[in-house]
């Protein structure tokens, strides 16, 4: 049997209890992720697009079981991560990283940057005293484009681009195999995101990292991926191959979602497929497929039966019944 | 003679650390019915520019320390506050980033519409109300009669913006100043408003001041670019012109920063980063702002400002070399 992929996701689902009323009951449930599965090789990116509440970084979050799934399996490198207990998930910590959107609101302003970058090293004993770890931590440092001098300061004296390298040198203090990137540089500018995109490739490189690349920026996410997973309304609607996904979309969400993206070159001229309306409500989403009150190729069919992922291409799915 | 002609403007603020120069000697001309893109990162002086214009900073710790704002010919900058608010909505109105915070949360949207309605033209509450149900009708709000007595809560955030718009053409500006417009919103909303904006300018033939820092955006929406840089222009061009023959090495690093999707793995290669950050606008440097983080850069860079100089037909930049494009 072959060696079994890096991380499983199956049949994942968080539904978010809504409580109302004089005895806070739960009235209803905002269905944030509504059954998602993937698979992700060793060494591979996978790119996670969708909308605000599209439930990407509720995915995220499930995986790293920062937050409790209310169902469904995620297996890393073949064990059941929601099954492991206090002691088993401080040695997950180890093997999965999150490097999250505002450099401004992860990294503690108490703390110095030699603290926010050692901290890992030292709960997880990962080197020898004081020294060690100062060893270690300028050398982490100096492999995210900062200097030791860096170390002794707090982290408002950072601008935002270099408070995201800091997120990411503690991210790989511990020597994750397994790296969630959420919104990882969604709040930078573009001479900056360019900055830490490069660095993010660098260090997949010389690490051997594997990356769940989370982000709303299409342009972004193909850049950096191998796949590109859309999600729209808590569920997987396509994946494929970042190339393919983008010369041929099979699902009509992501063939809009694609053509609302403004590119660079006034020379381009595009057609754009402008779609009507607002995302619905995760707490009512619609019956069937979820994408059908938008859809402009729905059919009765797709109001009462939601599609399944289906292969159309090798390696490319799309849950629709009327693909491309 | 131009709209809107604003010349050599300097907008400074006081703070503890002393004076930050936040727009430091700004010349931009928009003409009437013309789209202008002003594009820059984050502290380029791109937002204050804009409120400038509208005299909508806070004095103090705000100062218009320098420069002209002329509308039509006429200077905005010693105007006294009524004379400032008999020009803004009705001559030039604003819509800002954050649909979110950017209503008044306890007002009706109809009354917030129908406000500078009853305010300029005149009209009574009923005939101001009706206008408003209009104006949502033209941003194609569905169902406006019912939508007029809503809250902006019971609006999503493309809504919004879309309500915004209606206050903001509601009195039929000359010019709109688009502030990051479509920022926050995702990006098939984003798609809905740009397509929306360009529709209502096309029918109502007013100039738009588009300020953004996204380069896609600019590329699809505007005729003109300006791009500026620690509270400088430094480079202005025709839209086909700036991103065919980008001059300067701020505009060429900020053009090949950005991941394209357009194009395929064959012309896919490291994107090109602009090293280091933006200076401090505190006693900025002598000489060119982006010397810094220049890779062309020589010694009389950094001796004194570069001037924008002429290069092509409306297209000038600030840059003393003659760079490749």
């Amino acid at each position: 049997m072959s060696v079994p992929p890096l991380l499983q996701v199956k049949g994942l689902k968080k539904h978010f209890p809504i409580r109302g009323g004089l005895l806070r009951r739960v009235v209803d449930h905002v269905h944030a992720v509504d059954g998602v599965s993937f698979e992700l090789a060793a060494g591979e990116t996978l790119g996670v697009v969708g909308e605000s509440g599209c439930g990407k970084s509720t995915t995220g979050r499930c995986v790293l079981r920062l937050i409790e799934p209310t169902a469904g399996e995620v297996l890393f490198e073949g064990r059941d991560v929601g099954a492991m207990g206090p002691q088993e998930l401080r040695g997950l910590a180890r093997d999965m990283q999150i490097i999250f959107q505002d450099p401004f609101a992860s990294l503690n302003p108490r703390m110095t940057v030699a603290a926010i970058v050692g901290e890992g090293l030292v709960i997880h004993k990962l080197a020898d005293g004081p020294r060690a770890i100062e060893e270690r931590v300028v050398q982490l440092l100096e492999t995210v484009g900062l200097s030791s001098d860096h170390m002794r300061r707090y982290p408002h004296e950072f601008s935002g681009g270099q408070r995201q390298r800091i997120g990411i040198a503690r991210a790989l203090a511990v020597n994750p195999k397994l790296v969630v990137c959420d919104e990882a540089v969604s709040a930078l500018d573009v001479s900056i995101q360019a900055q830490v995109i490069n660095l993010l490739e660098d260090l997949r490189e010389q690490f051997n990292l594997t990356y769940i690349f989370i982000a709303h920026d299409l342009s972004v996410v193909e850049h950096i991926s191998h796949r590109v997973a859309v999600m729209y309304l808590g569920r997987i609607v396509e994946v494929a191959p970042s190339r393919d996904l983008y010369t041929s979309p099979r699902h009509p969400y992501t063939e809009a979602l694609l053509s609302a993206v403004p590119i660079p070159d006034p020379t381009v001229a595009r057609k754009r497929i402008v779609l009507e309306g607002d995302v619905p409500s995760p707490i009512h989403p619609p019956k069937g497929c979820h994408f059908h009150p938008r859809c402009p190729r729905a059919q009765a069919q797709c109001k009462t039966d939601a599609p399944v992922l289906r292969e159309l291409a090798p390696g490319h799915v799309a849950a629709c019944h009327f693909p491309n | 003679m131009a709209l809107l002609e604003i010349q050599g403007l300097k907008t400074h603020f006081k703070t503890e650390d002393g004076w930050l120069h936040a727009v430091d000697g700004v010349d931009i001309a928009i003409d009437r019915g013309e789209t202008v893109g002003i594009v820059g990162e984050s502290g380029c002086g791109k937002s204050v520019t804009a409120k400038t214009v509208l005299k909508l900073i806070d004095m103090p710790p705000g100062k218009i320390v320098a420069g002209k704002v002329l509308w039509k010919g006429r200077d905005l900058v010693p105007l006294p506050p009524e004379a400032m608010q008999k020009i803004r909505a009705k001559e030039i109105s604003i819509i800002f980033q954050e649909p979110m915070t950017s209503l008044n949360p306890v007002y009706r949207v109809g009354e917030q519409i129908a406000e500078s309605l009853r305010l300029h033209e005149g009209l009574s509450r009923k005939d101001a109300l009706d206008r408003a149900v209009e104006m949502l009708k033209l941003v194609r709000i569905p169902t406006p009669e019912r939508r007029v007595n809503d809250y902006p809560h019971q609006f999503s955030g493309g809504m919004r913006q879309r309500v915004m718009i209606a206050i903001a053409l509601a009195c039929k500006p000359q010019l709109v100043i688009a502030d990051e417009p479509t920022t926050a919103l995702d990006v098939t909303i984003q798609a809905q408003i740009l397509d929306l904006l360009g529709r209502l300018k096309d029918e109502m033939g007013m100039a738009v001041m588009l300020i953004t820092h996204a380069m896609g955006v600019v590329a699809e929406v505007a005729q003109r670019v300006v791009v500026m840089y620690a509270g400088k222009v430094v480079e202005e061009a025709p839209v086909r012109e700036l991103f065919a023959h980008p001059r300067h090495p701020y505009t060429q690093g900020l053009i090949h920063s950005i991941p394209r999707i357009d194009l395929d793995a064959r012309h896919k290669v490291r994107l090109e980063a602009i090293p280091g950050t933006v200076p401090k606008l505190i006693d900025p440097p002598e000489g060119c702002r982006f010397a810094a983080r220049c890779k062309h850069v020589r010694t009389e860079c950094r001796q004194a400002t570069p001037p924008l100089r002429e290069v092509a037909s409306g297209h000038r930049v600030a840059c003393i070399l003659d760079l490749p494009t």
